[in-house]
């Protein structure tokens, strides 16, 4: 028969366990609401950037030398993906489903004869990858916008990979990240970065737009050069927001989950204690009686 | 009572303002340029500096932008700024040791690449003082 204290004990546990999880629920509801606002604001300048590129594109693709950062290098040798994970657990299969996705990409692209090389943003990532690819990591961060994620830190990402290709490390590259659809779905999103082809939609959109024929100053070349590396930012910017919503929203999910599996617990065993308790009084009963009985 | 042109400031984070306005002249890296309701389309890249905006012939809100670009249409004038402060923020004591903090980094850095980083953040720290010093000027 278990033991009442022990029991007790448990219970008291598990009871500090739900008020634990049911916090960290609460935190990250309110962290998801503050990351989906500062996703959402960062949705006029990604949109005007998006059609000025279009409208750039369309002219400057006519005569067929654009920059590098569109055209690519040529070669589709050496790819670069930039994982994007969180620095703390407790998140479902967040950072899993990342890591999944992304050992399933290397699998693929190594076995296509490519040579692989990953930049890691995020702890729990950069763990899990470490383990069966360390040689091919070249970068990795980590507490990117601990407090509160700024342009900067999407800027930081964005010049390490614009250096990666300038110095001829890697022909294309793509970013992984998880794209938030709500609170319980998330997406694993692989999106190419460099080299950069603006989206179909956009450039439809941006047809009607570019007939009206801008004029450009200095030229549409020197624009689209200083353009692209903005957008490349951009594009990390966007997708460290959409990452950061995501990690929030799984947490929620998780916790709430904890909160709920605890509840549960806690019911089951306040259950046992009780049969427990029962079941020792009457014991003590049986045994008073019994010893009356024998005089 | 002319047409006014719409003007959006929109920086990474977030839109910072989107209001009509007679005239904005925002600093194009090949010279100023004034934008008046029906200007012709164009794109241009911003250069460190300010951007009045008009109300009748009055200035009535004056911005610091750390270079980006400017899409002018005939009825709107969108920038895409990296960085924007109203003027009234922006505090020449701490521009100033920005300044000589920046400077100290640049004589240290050892890669060119490194140096070009700090050089560009010394001219927009650079681009500030003058800011200042046209607006006490005025």
């Amino acid at each position: 028969m278990p033991n009442l204290k022990d029991l007790k004990n448990r219970i008291a546990s598990v009871q500090s366990t739900r008020k634990i999880t049911s916090a960290m629920k609460m935190v990250a509801a309110s962290k998801l609401r503050r990351a989906q606002e500062q996703a959402e604001a960062s949705g006029p300048y990604a949109e005007r950037m998006g059609r000025m590129l279009a409208s750039l594109a369309s002219n400057v693709q006519d005569n067929g030398n654009g920059p590098k950062l569109m055209t690519g290098t040529g070669a589709d040798k050496v790819h670069l993906l930039v994982v994007i994970s969180s620095d703390r657990g407790l998140c479902g299969a967040f950072n899993g489903s990342i890591v999944r996705e992304a050992k399933r990409q290397i699998a693929r692209l190594q076995g296509e004869g490519k040579t692989v090389k990953l930049l890691t943003v995020g702890r729990k990532g950069r763990d899990q990858l470490r383990r069966e690819f360390s040689s091919l990591i070249v970068e990795s961060y980590e507490d990117v916008g601990r407090r509160r994620l700024g342009f900067a830190d999407a800027d930081m990402v964005a010049t390490k990979v614009l250096a990666l290709f300038d110095a001829g490390e890697f022909d294309v590259c793509s970013i992984i990240f998880n794209k938030f659809k709500s609170a319980i779905s998330q997406i694993v999103t692989v999106q190419q970065l460099i080299p950069f082809a603006p989206p179909a939609s956009a450039e439809a959109a941006a047809s009607d737009e570019a007939k009206a024929m801008y004029e450009f100053e200095p030229d549409e070349e020197q624009i689209l050069a200083e353009l692209l590396p903005r957008n490349l930012s951009i594009q990390v910017y966007r997708a460290l927001l959409e990452s950061a919503a995501s990690e929030q929203g799984a947490r929620m999910t998780a916790m709430d989950n904890a909160t709920r599996n605890a509840g549960d617990m806690i019911n089951k065993l306040t259950i046992t204690y009780n049969r427990t308790r029962q079941a020792y009084i009457t014991k003590e009963l049986i045994e008073i009686i019994s010893g009356a009985e024998a005089l | 009572m002319a047409d006014k042109v719409e003007f959006e400031l929109v920086s990474p984070e977030k839109l910072l303002k989107s209001q009509p306005v007679d005239m904005v002249v925002v600093p194009g890296s090949e010279g100023d340029f004034g934008v008046l309701a029906g200007h012709s389309p164009m794109i241009s890249t911003v250069r460190p500096g300010v951007i009045d905006v008009y109300e009748g012939d009055r200035v009535v809100d004056r911005v610091f932008v750390a270079g980006g670009f400017a899409e002018v249409t005939e009825t709107r004038c969108t920038v895409l700024a990296e960085e924007a402060v109203a003027l009234a923020d922006l505090n020449r004591g701490a521009i100033e040791k920005t300044i000589k903090d920046l400077s100290e980094d640049s004589d240290d850095s050892k890669s060119e690449a490194e140096r070009a980083a700090v050089e560009a953040k010394l001219a927009v720290a650079r681009a500030k003082l003058d800011a200042l010093g046209q607006s006490a000027a005025h």
